[in-house]
């Protein structure tokens, strides 16, 4: 790869000319590239040192102390975990919140059937996950073809539907949850109203770009014969779409199960709102168990949506953020 | 062209080749129908489960028109304490947002030791005396007495006025109300605004206009011996005591910081151990394996664990922040890259590699290449949405404006703060997807969305 650095030696004229312009284009571009680098090594530090004071631990005092409060999370013993897990009673028990494993059990049919807290505060994230995807996603089906530029939607119409989708991507979920949750107390409501809206917004996004990577032709036919707008969006787009739909709407599901862990932690309930306390109070045996629960659960979605996504539009990679 | 006529054993022959067509599985004919109704089952049941129509009864949905009146409004609240001798006397709330000795133009004194106040116009106003109270709705005068320690509702009073345990309240739609009690009147008056946004009362500049501002800080009088004008006032807004912007631009700064360095960092490591990760350029299973199952291992623990882990172990602060999106996206990014390593091309690889290049210019010439758009594409939408992102995290305290929206919610009271927030965090999303989409289209090509 290297140049001839003789630079003229043995050429003709014209060549020389046109060697010396491509070394003068080389030097140019590594000049610039090298620039954008070093400004961003200079914009990096600045950052670093931005982020490092305004932190209350500085970097390079708590490196060494980082993983220090892990002391305070060994577990009496690995079963406490599996207790913890399970709602088990605790030989450790000493009346405190630290073993009190029993008390989060939540009965079924009587006294004989009990779904252990951590699970039922994962069900509760989980319905929450799931429930804003489906109705975020039923609305996002509904703006989507409103907001795509090739179905004859009047154009100010399309730009004020565009609008309001991004307004839905970018405002903040806390704020969301915080507005329902001045008027009905915080709780799962809020965390659902937040995420729904939120996916309405990121879906809407998505589908409205597959919408107008649609064949058009099946459209033209059904113009044709004299469809109307909904005839043809139902019968010419719809089919075209589903498949990448779908797989975009698993891939929502994904992203709002982590979603709704994190609003879970700021008051929207669920699994994240326990975890938050537990490792908050240094309880080890708690935080492991959710932390194992947390982490199956997500790996079991994303290997079941996984699993589908690729039954369905086989190993295209739809693997955008948010 | 002459219209298709069938036989009917045009139409046997036609069943008989493609029954597939004429008689599709139940699936096939119900599917679509048979999801929705599942959902729409699933629905039903979070309804219950989460015990949403209760809740929904139990809101507290009259508050809910103020909260949102005062993301873009204010209000002064006066109250006029009737004093034994027949006169009246005025008091402001704590910190009133008027300053220390107001005097606007919709508080008149009238004669006779009444006080007078307008709400928009002179067709809606109040006048008020210890003997008796006055209001005027729309034009129309209502009188309002006191007997017995309590003040009495009109006759002939319109919906606009309530009575409620000897208090008499009008209500002057957005621009406030009156609730008149036999010891005195407490006013509410709403204007649309952010008030003393620039500066507080206690500021010398507040109250300026802008071109009395502008005068104060070229030309006038040094108000500070030891600063100038203009960075006292630049110091004055900073610190501004019910807008903070100081504070606010600060937290804001560092949720930016945290979005910034953390996708770089991730970016920066995923990229080297995705080709270590990848099949077709690490040919050891071991090593695959143990990169792959590293990835999925820091993108599956979700980012609020890595950020309450990294909160304990950094302190609250964007450290945390940074640290939580570097892990987690590490993950992500190096799943992504070495499955985008793994779908190239290998011809060029063997082209590069066919003329005696080293390993590392095989994969700097042969692989890169190919890869770049999408790790380019990638690791900027994964910026744009951890700026998003960012805002959440931070609210379980590690780091950046999230947690001060949370403050700002808890206590109800300063939504007009909230609105201020969210709409810095909207116009940062708005510039940094522009950015992110200009960066995209310069470094790939316009062609990848």
């Amino acid at each position: 790869m290297a140049d001839m650095t003789s630079g003229g030696s043995g050429l003709s004229a014209a060549t020389g000319t046109i060697h010396r312009h491509y070394r003068q284009l080389l030097m140019t571009r590594r000049l610039y590239s090298l620039l954008a680098v070093a400004g961003l090594a200079v914009v990096l530090v600045f950052a670093l040192l931005f982020a490092n004071n305004a932190s209350s631990g500085k970097f390079l005092d708590r490196l060494p102390y980082l993983f220090d409060f892990i002391k305070n999370f060994v577990p009496d013993d690995p079963f406490e975990i599996v207790r913890a897990m399970f709602d088990l009673p605790s030989p450790y028990a000493d009346g405190s919140f630290k073993y009190d494993y029993e008390v989060g059990r939540h009965y079924l049919f009587g006294t004989g059937f009990y779904i252990p807290e951590y699970f039922y505060e994962m069900l509760v994230t989980l319905n929450i996950a799931f429930a804003s995807t489906l109705i975020g996603g039923l609305f996002a089906f509904l703006f989507c073809f409103v907001a795509a530029s090739n179905l004859g939607v009047a154009a100010p119409l399309r730009w004020l539907m565009r609008r309001l989708l991004e307004l839905m991507r970018a405002f903040p979920e806390i704020v969301l949850a915080g507005m329902l949750a001045a008027v009905l107390s915080l709780g799962p409501i809020a965390a659902i109203f937040a995420v729904s809206v939120h996916t309405v917004g990121a879906l809407g996004k998505m589908f409205f770009e597959v919408v107008e990577n649609a064949d058009m032709k099946p459209d033209d036919g059904l113009r044709a014969v004299g469809a109307n707008w909904f005839e043809r969006v139902r019968f010419a787009i719809v089919p075209q779409v589903m498949p990448n739909f779908v797989s975009y709407f698993l891939l929502r599901t994904e992203i709002n199960v982590r979603a709704s862990t994190i609003i879970g932690a700021v008051g929207g309930g669920g699994i994240g709102e326990v975890f938050r306390q537990s490792i908050g109070r240094d309880h080890a045996a708690k935080t492991y168990a959710i932390v194992i629960l947390l982490f199956l659960t997500i790996v079991a979605i994303d290997q079941l949506s996984g699993w589908l996504r690729r039954r369905l539009v086989g190993n295209a990679a739809f693997q955008f953020g948010a | 062209m002459s219209a298709i006529a069938l036989t009917a054993a045009d139409r046997t022959r036609l069943r008989k080749m493609h029954p597939e067509l004429f008689a599709p599985g139940l699936f096939k004919r119900w599917g679509g129908l048979m999801l929705l109704a599942g959902a729409l089952a699933y629905l039903v049941y979070c309804w219950s489960f989460f015990e949403v129509g209760p809740k929904l009864a139990e809101g507290k949905w009259e508050r809910a028109s103020v909260y949102m009146a005062d993301w873009i409004s204010w209000e002064a609240q006066p109250r006029y304490r009737f004093q034994p001798d027949g006169t009246l006397e005025i008091e402001h709330q704590r910190f009133s947002p008027l300053g220390e000795n107001p005097d606007p133009d919709w508080m008149t004194a009238l004669p006779g030791g009444r006080e007078e106040v307008t709400f928009g116009d002179q067709s809606n106003r109040i006048e008020i005396a210890t003997t008796g109270v006055i209001a005027v709705l729309g034009g129309v005068p209502y009188d309002i007495a006191f007997a017995d320690e309590a003040a009495i509702l009109p006759a002939d009073a319109p919906a606009a006025m309530s009575e409620k345990n000897g208090r008499v309240t009008v209500d002057y739609g957005f621009a406030g109300s009156a609730e008149i009690r036999a010891t005195q009147v407490l006013v509410r008056r709403r204007f649309l605004g952010w008030e003393n946004f620039w500066f507080d009362t206690t500021s010398p500049f507040w109250g300026m206009g802008l071109p009395e501002l502008w005068t104060s800080v070229t030309t006038g009088p040094q108000i500070s011996p030891d600063q100038s004008n203009l960075s006292l006032a630049w110091n004055e807004f900073l610190t501004n005591s019910e807008w903070q912007h100081g504070d606010v631009l600060n937290k804001l700064l560092q949720t930016i910081v945290m979005a910034f360095v953390g996708t770089l960092f991730a970016a920066t490591l995923a990229f080297p151990l995705a080709f270590i990760a990848a099949r077709n350029v690490t040919n050891s299973r071991p090593a695959n394996w143990l990169t792959k199952r590293f990835f999925d291992f820091t993108r599956s623990v979700d980012m609020l664990i890595w950020a309450l882990v990294f909160t304990r172990g950094f302190g609250p602060g964007p450290l945390a922040g940074i640290a939580a999106i570097f892990v987690t996206d590490t993950g992500t990014f190096g799943k992504l890259y070495s499955e985008a390593i793994e779908n190239i091309d290998d011809k060029q690889r063997e082209g590069v590699r066919s003329v005696g290049a080293s390993a590392a210019d095989v994969n700097r010439f042969g692989v890169v290449p190919q890869i770049a758009p999408v790790v380019i594409s990638q690791t900027l939408y994964f910026w744009e949405a951890n700026i998003r992102g960012a805002t959440i995290i931070g609210a379980v305290g590690a780091g950046g404006i999230g947690l001060k929206l949370l403050e700002a919610m808890r206590t109800n009271q300063d939504w007009e703060n909230v609105a201020y927030m969210v709409l810095l965090i909207l116009i940062v999303v708005f510039i940094f997807d522009n950015l992110s989409a200009a960066l995209r289209s310069r470094l790939i090509g316009p062609t990848v969305h």
